[in-house]
């Protein structure tokens, strides 16, 4: 197998806390090829946004503990110094965010910042690295580009403010683009057309995406592949398709009972997990899903490897036929 | 933009209206005693007091001796001391303003200068050491009353290390213009400089140190590190522009204080001739018209300021002026 | 064959085996945190060894100094060492003019720290006058928040008309500088005293520097307070009170006060900082604390002309308003990081 873009190996990501050593991340390993879109879908607490910040060193907290190995095209990056990490960030590998309101700095134009980012890799003067902003807004269908660029954050609508935000990630023409959550924030309109320009981005750019989100419908629309996780840890890996005409872990079904069906007899009541997520410092010695998990029996108490076939793999003590057969059953029943 | 100016203005008439009033007021309707015998001092004639009532109208309706006193002191300049056998106030004040101003403008920017480089300073040195001295030094200098701090600093440098080259050019207490000779003017002015800034830097050091380490908490700092800038160019352009926003909120309400009693009380203890030593020689003597003039002048001269920074923070803060 | 797996446990109930402890009340819980913090800690003894050693001025002067402060002792001696020593000789220095009073002895009870012009024990006037200063600064910190309380809460939570009013008024009053403000007022009433209809206060008195600073300073609080009032106004807890019909006194008292009461205690502290150093710049200026009576800026005022002579009259009070306040300004932040270590309120 040739070598990944983007390769983790048993990361770990620890903070020292007063309530004793918080595991936010336990043991994940992923690749990410090129031309991929690559989707991490899990709650608030799952471990997606601090894996992925640790990924370019973007953890600042001294009490955090990073462990494990993260090659991006065969180079390690756990370990590196933060002046060897910001030569990476912004060129190599971008980020954008949640929310672009509070994400971009609020009293400068949005021109003036994405020319601080290109100028800060690239060596262009000032008149053309406007150019180039220029360029990059008309890119991802920003309306008269020579205007916005000297708008501020605000005088910008969400949806313009977030294409900024990608122009500007995009401006050094990175290899892997991570995408914390970008429609969160924005009007269900405005999530379409943004996924779509991130689409759009692979192709044209030829930039891998990995896209964090909690929403099952975002991974539907562009992900070719998805990660699904929970307590830090991996309990899915698995293509588009299959994780919706066959996951293979009792989360995964709870996740999709609780998207409310388009076709079919409409639901008494939205299915919910019961439960609610686990406090990271006080977790189960086994299986973190366990407590809410309806299928739990004893073996639940030793922690489940990640196991499967070539592009799905699910972490469960059940076996195969089982989980299919408790799958089908969850079809038939009535909500 | 425009119609902040006007709108910013038309409050800065509006107060200053206001303050007039209250000035008025205070100095002419507080019950308790005369005005007329409080306007003409100790010992004054009857030949005196008649002509203060007459002067200032002091039988005639409030509005009335509003308006006189008004006229006295910004038309036809022609306010008079008492005490002082008919001086001319107006033309005192005016005279004594350029001492002042020098002051409290070397001052302000001993201020700013003194407290950026220290706020910046503590808040890229986070808890270590450099931070904490900082920080108990500031704390410190908030703790000193100015005119104390003044006569010490005398007391070091006029007198009992004035013989050492480090205070040997330290000149004598008095204070020279200018024009008269622009090194004399500095070396006169650096100790009073400091002195009165002390204060406002441990305050102000403190809290830009606050205000730099939350704004490096928030969101779009975490964009910048994420860009791959270097972590000085992320305290120094996007933190520090956003927080020097609040800093200049702040300033204009401290300026006042500054003006008011820190240049006051400066003057008194260098020896500078200027407004604030105009007016604690008439809190002295009793000399209200003097006070009555200063404290006017003064006050609109804050009143000012203000609007001036206001304006200032319109520009720094992109977000106000669509407000 | 698997075993099927065992009955589910309650919906909801987490693995964990651990105990959460019960909750604590705020008001315990900012205890218990001012409690941990050792700067302020560290203040709170230093002020309450200053207050009992200034309450103490009269034990000291009579049983330990066995001097008067108040009276003019010019001819006086003491024994120093052995010998008889008269507490203010003729000056030597310059054109033999002016006295030059006895230095700090550095014996206690016997003109500790010298004395000023007129033969005074420094040591004891400064116990005395920290009587005022103390007295000077709390009493109007109480008035400054009560007022600015009363104000705040009455134009944040009714609004309209009344609010503006109130609001126009505390622009021009906060626009006013401070000092200059309380300069005039002071000048005005220091003279004749204040008469107003049942209420008269002498000239002399010290409940007029009191009333003076604790007024100039109430825009100071009222605005942080009416911004906090009406900012509570539009949280839901009050919405919903007003949706069930609780009439408006009951949730000012129930739920708007209590907030409020928060942001006064910490401005107890740092208010009676800045009303301390107000104090002794007026006194300095002789248009606060009044003669016969001391306060430690009348005693730095008393050194000025001393100040290259005998400048531990002018140092010493001010040593203890810089202890004083210092203390003041850490127990503050102690006290707001205790209530709110998250506070947005800008304080200083």
């Amino acid at each position: 197998m040739e070598g990944a873009l983007l390769d983790v190996r048993d990361l770990r990501v620890s903070f020292r806390t007063e309530r004793g050593l918080l595991r936010a991340v336990d043991t994940i390993s992923f690749r990410v090829d090129t031309h991929e879109i690559v989707g991490v879908v899990g709650e608030s607490g799952s471990g997606k946004t601090v894996s992925l910040m640790s990924v370019m060193g973007l953890i600042t907290d001294p009490n955090a503990v990073i462990e494990g190995s993260i090659l991006y095209k065969g180079r390690e990056l756990v370990g590196l110094s933060q002046r060897q990490l910001r030569s990476v960030r912004g060129s190599e590998i971008a980020m954008i965010f949640q929310d672009p309101m509070t994400a971009l700095t609020p009293v400068y134009t949005i021109g003036w910042q994405i020319e601080e980012q290109i100028r800060a890799h690239l060596d262009l003067s000032r008149t053309q690295a406007r150019r180039r902003a220029i360029e990059l807004l008309g890119e991802v269908g920003i309306a008269d580009p020579a205007s916005a660029v000297d708008r501020f954050p605000h005088e910008l609508s969400g949806g313009m403010r977030q294409r900024a935000f990608i122009a500007m990630a995009l401006s050094c023409k990175p290899s892997l683009l991570i995408a914390d959550e970008p429609t969160t924030a924005l009007d269900v309109t405005v999530q379409a057309q943004i996924l779509e320009l991130l689409g759009k981005l692979r192709r044209d750019f030829g930039s891998s995406i990995i896209i964090v989100t909690h929403d099952l419908g975002v991974v539907a629309e562009i992900a070719d592949r998805v990660m699904v996780m929970y307590a830090g840890r991996i309990v899915e890996r698995v293509s588009k398709r299959d994780i919706f005409t066959r996951p293979w872990h009792p989360y995964t079904w709870g996740l999709h009972d609780s998207i409310p069906p388009l076709q079919g007899k409409k639901p008494h009541r939205l299915p919910s997990i019961p439960g609610s997520p686990p406090s990271l410092t006080s977790l189960p010695p086994g299986c973190a899903f366990s407590p809410r998990c309806r299928y739990r029996f004893d073996r639940c108490a030793e922690r489940p490897a990640l196991e499967g076939e070539e592009g799905h793999a699910a972490a469960c003590h059940l076996s195969l036929e089982e989980r299919a057969r408790l799958y089908a059953s969850r079809r038939r029943e009535a909500p | 933009m425009l119609s902040l100016l006007v709108r910013r203005t038309a409050q800065m008439l509006f107060v200053m209206a206001g303050i007039s009033i209250l000035v008025f007021l205070i100095f002419f309707a507080t019950p308790g005693s005369d005005p007329a015998s409080r306007i003409a001092g100790r010992n004054a004639s009857p030949e005196v007091l008649a002509a203060v009532r007459h002067d200032f109208g002091l039988d005639r309706p409030l509005p009335v001796q509003y308006a006189l006193m008004m006229q006295h002191l910004f038309i036809t300049h022609d306010l008079t001391s008492f005490v002082n056998r008919g001086q001319r106030v107006i033309p005192e004040v005016i005279e004594a303003a350029p001492v002042t101003l020098s002051l409290v403008l070397g001052a302000a920017v001993f201020w700013v200068i003194g407290s950026i480089g220290i706020g910046v300073l503590a808040a890229a040195t986070r808890d270590s050491v450099v931070d904490r001295l900082l920080m108990a030094a500031g704390l410190i200098g908030i703790s000193m009353p100015v005119y104390w701090l003044g006569e010490i600093v005398n007391l070091v440098t006029q007198s009992r290390f004035h013989d050492t080259w480090l205070f040997s050019w330290v000149p004598p207490l008095g204070y020279t213009a200018f024009t008269e000779d622009p090194w004399l003017w500095f070396k006169t002015l650096l100790l009073p400089w400091m002195t009165l800034a002390i204060l406002y830097i441990g305050l102000y050091g403190r809290v830009l140190r606050a205000n730099l380490v939350e704004a490096m908490q928030e969101d779009y700092i975490r964009t910048a590190r994420a860009k791959g800038l270097s972590e000085s160019r992320i305290l120094l352009h996007h933190a520090l522009r956003t927080s020097l926003i609040a800093f200049v909120t702040l300033f204009g309400l401290d300026f006042g204080a500054l003006v008011g009693g820190g240049a006051l009380l400066t003057e008194v203890v260098f020896g500078l001739q200027g407004v604030g030593k105009l007016t604690y020689d008439a809190l002295r003597n009793l000399d209200l018209p003097v006070i009555m003039a200063t404290v006017m002048y003064a006050s609109f001269f804050v009143v000012f300021a203000n609007a001036l920074v206001d304006i200032t923070y319109a520009t720094l803060d992109p977000r106000v002026r669509l407000a | 064959m698997t075993e099927s797996p065992p009955a589910p446990s309650e919906p909801g109930q987490a693995y964990s085996g651990r105990v959460e402890p019960p909750a604590m009340g705020p008001w315990a819980r900012a205890l218990r945190l001012l409690a941990a913090d050792r700067a302020a800690m560290l203040s709170l003894a230093l002020l309450a060894m200053i207050t009992a050693l200034c309450l103490a001025a009269p034990l000291y002067a009579t049983y330990v100094a066995h001097t008067d402060p108040f009276v003019s002792n010019v001819d006086g001696e003491i024994t120093l060492r052995g010998k008889r020593v008269p507490v203010v000789q003729p000056s030597t220095e310059g054109l033999g003019l002016g006295s030059a009073p006895l230095g700090p002895t550095w014996e206690i009870g016997n003109f500790l720290l010298g004395a000023d012009e007129q033969g005074r024990d420094i040591a004891a006037r400064l116990l005395y006058g920290g009587r005022n200063s103390l007295l000077i600064a709390g009493a109007s910190t109480v008035l400054c928040l009560v007022l600015a309380a009363l104000t705040g809460l009455v134009a944040g939570f009714f609004g309209g008309f009344v609010d503006t009013v109130i609001s126009r008024v505390l622009d021009v009053l906060w626009a006013f500088p401070i000092y200059l403000l309380a300069i005039s007022l002071s000048i005005v009433l220091i003279t004749k005293g204040f008469d107003i209809g049942p209420i008269s206060i002498s000239a002399g008195s010290l409940a007029l520097p009191i009333l003076i600073i604790g007024i100039v300073y109430v825009p100071y609080v009222a605005r942080p307070i009416r911004g906090q009032v009406l900012s509570l106004k539009e949280s839901e807890f009050v919405l919903a009170a007003t949706a069930l019909g609780v009439p408006a006194q009951r949730i000012l008292l129930r739920d708007i006060l209590p907030h409020v009461m928060t942001t006064l205690i910490v401005f107890v502290p740092l208010l009676m900082a800045i009303n301390m150093l107000t104090e002794s710049a007026l006194s300095f200026l002789s248009i606060g604390v009044q003669p016969p009576d001391a306060s430690w800026g009348t005693i730095i005022q008393d050194g000025t002309n001393l100040i290259y002579t005998r400048p531990m009259v002018a140092i010493a009070p001010g040593i203890a308003i810089v202890l004083t306040v210092l203390s003041l300004n850490l127990l503050g932040d102690g006290v707001r990081d205790a209530l709110d270590p998250r506070s947005k309120l800008r304080l200083r």
